[in-house]
């Protein structure tokens, strides 16, 4: 057996034993998060194969497998998906043009450099429902300041079918962008200099420089920028959902909540949450797996 | 970056530093307007061509605070002189101040959803952040079973689409008369950001050295006084951090708001955008409530710059 007792085991001699306070301090965190996450989406989950509405007192009836079948005919459904997935390449591709772009720019010495960058942080801390709210009026278009400043005569943003998605996706740049670029910013501070002095000795170009050791190096944090926005671009639902009522504009999770809270079809609804779900737990587990490689670095 | 002592680096730095004050002034161009907005007079608010120039006023935040009704005809001048300063500017803009059977102004509805918000988030900030805290010591300093999946799991939980989790959690307060309560919002928020607490602390507490308590306890204190007195001290930064991070997230929350709230808890979020599109619109009134709800968030910001990095990338990326 042990003869030398370590400070912690001795220390379990006093008080409460280390066995018990892990159990004190993981397990009402972890029970919290079953109750108010787990549980929810398996009583979801019993919803999604019925024909329940939580606005009628009808009796509810299993429906088996319909609610899914229906709604992978449902051409609306799979056009809000389409749409979906267009939002997101776009989204994303601005924010990680826009953020890298602005990262690669900021990364020399700046005077008042610091200032600088929480000044191009704030878009992102802010309301997502309030900023939508307020690029309406940036957007109107008969008085708003962006179709004046840009001569740009009456469009009209977000009533436009063709447009509508396009002004959702410039907000969402202009709020995430800065996102992208501090972490762009980690990752290019984090380049060793030593790797561009010998670069400049041996007079490789600035191209070959930027292709061969910053974006190589820079590689893994920018992956990480763009699946989490990715998958947060994916969710969307404030901004889209107060900006424009635009059905070709529609996403995913509009639909959703108009399935469920408008037209209370909540068999369906909690089906097609289902897929949205798993959906979204593909993409959480790709991040997360970045994420940890990140943290062994 | 490269060493840049030639004259073409310096140039083209100097280049890099003007686009860069350009984009920015870019970047803040819709907060200036929306701000400047919200001191505009009504006609100069939705001009045509849109007014740079202007004398500011804070009557869209006097008509933000409070009910008002059309004026039908002209004030007689006794009543004019009577009314406070405040009162006075919206009698010049062609309204008055409804009124209750006692002569009080009848406030508006804003302060209400306002003190909503302040008293939600900061519950559900100092829930989360507690047992956040103490979860996240428990991952790090004792050997849990199955670890990483646990880590998961808690992760996901916080990247679930809340409009998912927001329909059986609407059936299950309307069950139980949680629905338009604070705190059937409050335990949500908790449970949203305790997640994002446990992993932010983790990495704070990771970073804080195992001998510090090791020598604690060999000075004969108990685990627990270890913990209440070496480590949450050494943690304090982090553990402001993690708060404020949580506080934001709370206070600009939409979906769950707006599906579980409708009145009595209702927040500012899901208040603010409905009241556009009621009746006439005042630009500047509804500008005036988003800079007044901004205003909190934008003051955090700053406080928070050195640790932005790390609270968004959930404690992964270090400084």
């Amino acid at each position: 057996m042990m003869t030398t007792l370590s400070p912690s085991s001795r220390a379990a001699t006093r008080g409460w034993s280390d066995i018990t306070i892990r159990n004190l301090f993981v397990i009402p965190t972890v029970a919290f998060l079953i109750i108010f996450n787990v549980f929810p989406l398996l009583y979801s989950l019993g919803f999604s194969f019925t024909d329940f509405r939580a606005s009628s007192k009808a009796p509810v009836n299993f429906v088996g497998l319909k609610n899914y079948t229906d709604i992978l005919a449902d051409p609306v459904i799979w056009r809000s998906f389409s749409t979906t997935l267009w939002y997101v390449i776009v989204s994303v591709t601005g924010q990680f043009v826009v953020g890298f772009g602005l990262a690669l720019l900021l990364n020399r010495p700046i005077p008042g450099k610091g200032f600088l960058t929480t000044l191009l942080l704030l878009p992102m801390m802010l309301s997502p429902v309030v900023v939508g709210l307020f690029w309406k009026l940036i957007y109107d278009p008969s008085w708003g300041i962006l179709n004046y400043a840009l001569g740009l005569g009456k469009t009209a943003w977000l009533t436009d079918a063709n447009l509508a998605l396009y002004a959702v996706a410039i907000t969402d740049i202009w709020m995430w962008s800065p996102f992208v670029m501090l972490l762009s910013l980690a990752g290019l501070s984090a380049v060793p200099k030593h790797l561009y002095e010998a670069a400049s000795i041996d007079r490789a170009s600035k191209l070959y420089t930027f292709f061969r050791i910053t974006l190589p190096l820079v590689a893994p944090i920018l992956l990480i920028a763009v699946i989490f926005r990715t998958m947060e671009a994916f969710k969307t639902f404030d901004i889209a959902f107060v900006m424009t009522g635009q059905p070709q504009a529609e996403l995913i999770s509009s639909r959703l909540y108009k399935m469920a809270f408008a037209q209370w079809q909540t068999g369906p609804a909690s089906a097609l949450a289902y897929i949205v779900l798993i959906m979204v737990l593909c993409i959480t587990n790709i991040y997360v797996k970045y994420l940890n490689k990140a943290k062994e670095r | 970056m490269a060493v840049v002592s030639t004259r073409s680096g310096r140039l083209g730095n100097r280049i890099a530093i003007a686009i860069v004050l350009v984009i920015t002034l870019i970047f803040l161009s819709p907060i200036y307007w929306i701000t400047t907005t919200a001191f505009k007079p009504l006609v100069q608010a939705t001009s045509v061509p849109p007014s740079v120039l202007f004398e500011p006023q804070i009557t869209p935040f006097v008509k933000l605070f409070t009910k008002r009704a059309q004026l039908t005809g002209p004030v007689s001048p006794e009543v004019y002189e009577a009314a406070p300063w405040w009162e006075k500017l919206v009698l010049d803009g062609g309204e008055r101040l409804a009124r209750d059977g006692n002569g009080d102004v009848v406030f508006s509805a804003y302060p209400d959803r306002f003190v909503n918000s302040l008293i939600i988030a900061i519950t559900s900030t100092i829930l989360a952040v507690s047992l956040g805290t103490i979860t996240a010591y428990g991952f790090s300093r004792f050997r849990v079973k199955g670890e990483a999946d646990l880590l998961f799991f808690i992760l996901s939980t916080r990247m679930l689409p809340p409009i998912v989790v927001a329909i059986p959690m609407f059936l299950m307060y309307r069950a139980v008369g949680l629905n338009d309560t604070h705190v059937g919002l409050i335990i949500l928020y908790t449970a949203f950001n305790v997640s994002f607490a446990v992993w932010l602390m983790k990495g704070f507490i990771d970073e804080i050295p195992k001998e510090y308590e090791e020598a604690a306890l060999v000075d004969g204190y108990t685990r627990m006084q270890a913990f209440f007195k070496i480590v949450l001290p050494e943690a304090a930064t982090g553990i402001a951090a993690t708060a404020v991070f949580c506080f934001i997230t709370a206070w600009n929350e939409y979906a769950f708001a707006l599906i579980l709230t409708n009145r009595r808890a209702q927040t500012a979020p899901p208040f603010i955008p409905s009241q556009v599109g009621t009746g006439l619109q005042d630009w500047t009134v509804i500008a005036a409530g988003t800079v007044l709800f901004l205003l909190p968030v934008a003051i955090f910001t700053f406080l928070l710059r050195n640790h932005l990095l790390r609270g968004m990338s959930f404690g992964a990326i270090r400084k």
